[in-house]
C-alpha cells in the first residue's frame, strides 16, 4: 500500500519553541484527513510543515513516497506540488477568477489550460464567475475559487487551513459535504485543519485529534467516537461524562448505574478503580426502570431534549430523550443504561 | 566543489542582507564624513567661528525655530480641529485645500512676497499713491528679516502639523469625545482638555518635522540675510574656503537634527498607544451658525490664501507679464535638466526602495530591520549637510585618482565624481530614498503574507512572486513613491546648488539665481513650474488621508 502522505515522528519548532512533537500519521491515496483540535494545539503549524513553509526539527515527511522534510532538508514549497487553500483564501485581488485559477498553470499549454479551468469551474459551480474580480464574490464563492486555484495544477496533495472558518455557521456542514464530494470526484488526497468536529466528521475519512502539540489519536470518525484512545479524545469528540467505577471481572465494571458489561476484555485488574465513558445516547429514559435521576438542566434540540441528570451521589450524566417526553426540572425520572461496548480509562488521582 | 556550493548558497541566503548593509554604509558616507570632521584641524577657522559667528548661527537658528514652531501650531492645529469636527461654508473644500501650501517651496514664497511687499513692490506703491506719501513717511514691516523668514517658513510648513493633527483627531474614538461631552464639557473644553492632549504626540511629531525643514532651509534665510546654520555652512565653505570648518558646522547642525529625529520617533511611538477604545463611528460634525461660521471660514481660509493662493496668483501674473522675455530654448533646457535629474533619482529610489522593502519582507530579522531604519533617516539630513558630506569624499577620491594617474601615466583625469551629475543624484538618493522606501514599505505591509504563501504553493519563486503578485498589486504605491521623489528633487535647492556641474542649471537653480539678481518677475516662469509640479503630491496626500479613516472601508 502506498501512502500519499506519511509523517514519522515529526516535530516542528517556531523560533525555537517546540510547537508540535512526535507526530506519526499516514494517509492513503485519495483519502481526506483532518487535523482536529482547539486553537493553539499546533494543527496549523503541522499543516504548514507538510506544505513546506516550516522546517521540521525531527522526523520525516514524505509526500507520494518522496522524502520532502527531515532535519537539514526542506524541499521548497514551490517544488513540492502541494496545493493550499488559506484561511483568508488569499485570492489575488488584481486578477480575475479565471486568472487566479490559471495562476499555477503557467507551464501548461493554452488549450489544456482552458480545459482544466472549465473542468474545475463546472465541478465547483463557478462558471458564471470566471470574469469577476475576487472582491465581488461572497465568502462561499471565494472559497470555491480558492479551492479551484489550488487544485488546478493537479497537486499531489491538497491542504486546507480552516476552510470553513470564514463562512456562516449554518452553511458550514452543507458546504463541507459538498466540497467533500468534489474532492472525492477528483480523487485528490487532502488534509484539512479544523477546530470543529462536525466539519471534520462531514469531510474526513481519517481524523487526528491534536492537543498541545501531540497527536492523540489518528483514526476514523466512528472509532474516535466509540473507541477513543485517550480521555481527552473522549471528552473532545462528542458529548459525555465519566462515571467512576470498579472493575469486577474481565468484562464488567460496577458503577452507580449498575454493573455494565463490555463485549471485549477490558484489560484491567479486578478491583481497579476506573472511569467509564457514558455518552448521552447510552442513557435511555424508561419510566419503568428502578434507577432514577433528578433533572438538572434540559436543552431543547428539536427531535430530542438533552437532559443533564444528577444521580443520588451527585454525579452528573447526560441523556438524550425524545422531545415528546416532557419532564420539569427537579423531577426524578427513571433511566436505564444500554451499552455493549465500554470505554474505560484509569481513574485520575 | 562543496566549498563552492556552500559559498553559493550562503551568497543566495545572505546576498540581500550584505547588499543592504553595503547600501547603508554607502548612503551613510555623507553623515559619517561630517561627524568624522569633528576632531580635524581647520587651520584656525573653527576657532574663529566659535569666537564670533557660531553663537550668532545658533541664536538665530533657535529664534527661527521658536517663531516657526509657535506660528505653525496656530496655523496647523486649530484649522485641523475646525474642519474635522465642525461644518461651515467651505469646510469640505478647506479640508484638503489646507494642504496646498505644501506645494510651495519656502524659497519661492519668500521671493514672491519680497517682490510684492518690497519698497518697489505693488503694495507699498499702492499705499504711496493712495495716501500721497513718500518712502520713509510711513511704517511698513520689513519682509527681509527674521520675522519675515519666520512668517514665510510657517506659511508653507504648517501643513505637516495640520496633516498629523487632523489624522489624530480623525482617529480619536468618538466615544472618548462623547464621554467628555456627557461629563459636561462644552465643545471648546472637549477640544482643549481631551482632543488636543490625546493628539499631542501627533502634533509634536508634526512639529518636529516642521523644525527639521526649518533647519534645512537655505533659500529663504539666505535671501533674507538671516544667519542660520545653513547660511553659515555656505559662507564658511565658499567665503572662508574651509571645507573642514563647514563640515564641523554641519556636525553641530546634525546634533540639533538628531534631537528632533528622536523627538519625532518618540512621539510617534507614543501616538500608537494612545487609543483606549477601538469603537469608531462617523464623526458627528457640529454645524456652526451665525458669526461663528464666518469666523471659522476666515480663520481656516487665511493660511490657504496667504500660503498658496496669493503667491500662486502673483507668480502666474508675473509669468504672464514677462512671457515675452522668456527665452524658450533656454527655458526648455532648464526643464529638460530638471526632469532628467528628477526622473533618474525617482527611478533609482524606486528600484532601491522596492528591493530593500521586499528583502525585509522575506527576511524580517533584526539586522534587516535596523538597516532599513538607518536608511530611512536620510530625510532628516539637510541638503546642505549632505552636499558638504558628499563633496569632501568625492573630491578626495577624484584627487587621489588624478594624482595616481598623473604619476603612473602622466594623464590628468580631472573630476570624475565631484562636480558631475553622479554626485548630485547620489545626494538626492541619500535624502529622498526614505520617501520611496516608506511609501513602498507601507504598501507592501498591507499585502497579507498568505498571498506570498499562495504564490509559493503554486510553484512560484521569490522573484516570480514579486513580479506577478506584488508589483501588480503595488502599482499605486509604486507610482506614488516615484512621484513623491520626483517632485522633491524638482524642488530641491541647496544640495543641487553646491554639487551641480559648472554651468548646469535647473528650474530651482535658475529661480534662485534670478531672485538673487533682483530679477524676481523673470523668475516667475520657473517658479510656477515647480509649484505646479508640487501640487501633485498634495493631491496624493489628500486622497490617501481621506481613505485612511479607521472604520471607513479602505478597501481598494
Amino acid at each position: 500500500m502506498t501512502h500519499a502522505l506519511e509523517l514519522n515522528n515529526v516535530s516542528v519548532a517556531l523560533e525555537k519553541t517546540p510547537i508540535v512533537q512526535h507526530i506519526d500519521l499516514r494517509l492513503n491515496e485519495g483519502d481526506i484527513g483532518c487535523l482536529l483540535g482547539p486553537s493553539g494545539c499546533g494543527k496549523t503549524t503541522l499543516l504548514r510543515a507538510i506544505a513546506g513553509f516550516e522546517p521540521v526539527t525531527s522526523g520525516q515527511i514524505s509526500i507520494a513516497e518522496q522524502l520532502v522534510s527531515k532535519p537539514g532538508l526542506l524541499v521548497p514549497v514551490e517544488k513540492r506540488q502541494v496545493g493550499m487553500v488559506f484561511q483568508d483564501y488569499a485570492l489575488f485581488p488584481h486578477l480575475t477568477v479565471k486568472q487566479n485559477i490559471a495562476f499555477g498553470l503557467k507551464h501548461v499549454k493554452a488549450p489544456e489550460r482552458e480545459r482544466r479551468i472549465n473542468v474545475l469551474a463546472d465541478m465547483l459551480r463557478i462558471g458564471e464567475l470566471l470574469h469577476a474580480f475576487p472582491h465581488r464574490l461572497s465568502g462561499g464563492q471565494q472559497q470555491r475559487v480558492a479551492i479551484a486555484r489550488a487544485m488546478a495544477p493537479k497537486p499531489r496533495i491538497l491542504l486546507l487551513d480552516e476552510p470553513f472558518a470564514s463562512l456562516d455557521v449554518e452553511l458550514r456542514e452543507d458546504i463541507a459535504r459538498e466540497i467533500r464530494d468534489v474532492l472525492k470526484q477528483d480523487g485528490i488526497t487532502t488534509v484539512l485543519v479544523s477546530h470543529n468536529q462536525l466539519e471534520a466528521f462531514a469531510m474526513a475519512d481519517e481524523i487526528g485529534v491534536m492537543r498541545a502539540g501531540q497527536l492523540q489519536q489518528w483514526s476514523t470518525a466512528f472509532a474516535l467516537y466509540h473507541e477513543p484512545a485517550t480521555a481527552y479524545v473522549a471528552d473532545f469528540v462528542g458529548e459525555g461524562v465519566f462515571l467512576p467505577g470498579t472493575v469486577i471481572d474481565e468484562v464488567s465494571v460496577s458503577t452507580e448505574l449498575g454493573i455494565l458489561h463490555s463485549d471485549q476484555n477490558l484489560g484491567y485488574d479486578i478491583g481497579a478503580l476506573v472511569s467509564v465513558l457514558i455518552r448521552p445516547d447510552d442513557v435511555i429514559h424508561d419510566d419503568d426502570s428502578p434507577a432514577t435521576a433528578k433533572v438538572l438542566e434540559k436543552a431543547f434540540r428539536g427531535a430530542e431534549f438533552m437532559y443533564t441528570l444528577a444521580l443520588d451521589s451527585g454525579a452528573r450524566i447526560q441523556s438524550l430523550v425524545p422531545s415528546h417526553h416532557v419532564h420539569a426540572k427537579g423531577m426524578q425520572i427513571g433511566i436505564r443504561v444500554e451499552m455493549d461496548h465500554l470505554v474505560v480509562f484509569p481513574m485520575e488521582a | 566543489m562543496t566549498g563552492l556550493l556552500a559559498f553559493k548558497t550562503a551568497m543566495i541566503k545572505h546576498g540581500a542582507i550584505i547588499a543592504i548593509i553595503a547600501l547603508c554604509l554607502l548612503l551613510s558616507v555623507p553623515v559619517l564624513t561630517v561627524f568624522s570632521s569633528v576632531g580635524a584641524s581647520s587651520g584656525g577657522v573653527w576657532a574663529h567661528l566659535a569666537d564670533t559667528l557660531l553663537w550668532d548661527y545658533i541664536g538665530q537658528s533657535l529664534m527661527l525655530m521658536t517663531g516657526v514652531g509657535l506660528l505653525v501650531l496656530v496655523l496647523g492645529v486649530a484649522p485641523a480641529w475646525l474642519v474635522t469636527m465642525n461644518s461651515f461654508p467651505g469646510s469640505r473644500l478647506l479640508e484638503w485645500a489646507l494642504v496646498l501650501p505644501l506645494a510651495m517651496p519656502a524659497y519661492i514664497i519668500a521671493y514672491t512676497y519680497t517682490g510684492m511687499l518690497d519698497v518697489t513692490g505693488p503694495v507699498q506703491g499702492f499705499i504711496r499713491d493712495t495716501f500721497d506719501l513718500r518712502f520713509g513717511d510711513y511704517w511698513f514691516p520689513q519682509i527681509r528679516s527674521l520675522g519675515g523668514a519666520i512668517t514665510m517658513l510657517s506659511l508653507v510648513l504648517y501643513p505637516y502639523v495640520y496633516l498629523l493633527s487632523r489624522m489624530a483627531f480623525l482617529e480619536q474614538s468618538v466615544c472618548v469625545l462623547e464621554v467628555s461631552r456627557t461629563l459636561g464639557a462644552g465643545p471648546w473644553r472637549a477640544f482643549s482638555r481631551v482632543a488636543v492632549p490625546l493628539a499631542r504626540p501627533a502634533i509634536i511629531a508634526g512639529l518636529a518635522l516642521v523644525l527639521m525643514e526649518t533647519l534645512a532651509d537655505y533659500g529663504t534665510v539666505q535671501y533674507f540675510g538671516v544667519s542660520t546654520f545653513t547660511t553659515g555652512i555656505f559662507r564658511t565653505w565658499f567665503g572662508m574656503g574651509s571645507s573642514i570648518a563647514a563640515a564641523q558646522l554641519s556636525a553641530v547642525l546634525m546634533l540639533f537634527i538628531l534631537v528632533l529625529v528622536l523627538t519625532e520617533h518618540w512621539s510617534r511611538s507614543r501616538a500608537r498607544y494612545h487609543h483606549t477604545s477601538s469603537k469608531y463611528s462617523r464623526l458627528p460634525q457640529i454645524r456652526l451658525v451665525g458669526v461663528r461660521k464666518w469666523l471659522a471660514l476666515v480663520f481656516c481660509a487665511m493660511p490657504v490664501v496667504l500660503g498658496f493662493l496669493v503667491p500662486f496668483l502673483q507668480l502666474a501674473y508675473w509669468a504672464w507679464d514677462t512671457r515675452h522675455l522668456v527665452d524658450f530654448s533656454a527655458f526648455s533646457e532648464l526643464l529638460f535638466n530638471s526632469l532628467r535629474l528628477a526622473l533618474t533619482a525617482a527611478l533609482i529610489a524606486l528600484v532601491l526602495g522596492m528591493f530593500i522593502s521586499y528583502a525585509k519582507r522575506l527576511q524580517p530579522n533584526l539586522t534587516m530591520r535596523s538597516s532599513v531604519r538607518v536608511l530611512s533617516l536620510g530625510y532628516a539630513i539637510p541638503g546642505t549637510v549632505i552636499a558638504v558630506g558628499v563633496l569632501i569624499p568625492f573630491a578626495w577620491m577624484d584627487n587621489s585618482i588624478d594624482a595616481w594617474m598623473q604619476q603612473r601615466f602622466g594623464v590628468s583625469t580631472g573630476l570624475i565624481f565631484s562636480g558631475t551629475l553622479v554626485a548630485v543624484v547620489f545626494a538626492y538618493i541619500v535624502r529622498f530614498l526614505p520617501v520611496a522606501l516608506n511609501t513602498v514599505d507601507a504598501g507592501l505591509s498591507k499585502i497579507r503574507p498568505s498571498m506570498d504563501d499562495a504564490g509559493r504553493s503554486m510553484g512560484m519563486g521569490s522573484w516570480q512572486i514579486l513580479r506577478r503578485i506584488h508589483i501588480p498589486m503595488l502599482r499605486g504605491s509604486l507610482l506614488t513613491a516615484s512621484l513623491l521623489v520626483f517632485v522633491d528633487v524638482l524642488k530641491e535647492l541647496p544640495a543641487t546648488l553646491i554639487l551641480r556641474p559648472f554651468n548646469f542649471n535647473t528650474l530651482a537653480i535658475r529661480t534662485y539665481e534670478l531672485a538673487n539678481q533682483e530679477r524676481l518677475t523673470e523668475a516667475a516662469a520657473s517658479a510656477l513650474m515647480i509649484v505646479l509640479a508640487g501640487i501633485i503630491p498634495v493631491i496624493i496626500i489628500s486622497l490617501s488621508i481621506s481613505a485612511s479613516r479607521p472604520g471607513h472601508d479602505a478597501r481598494t
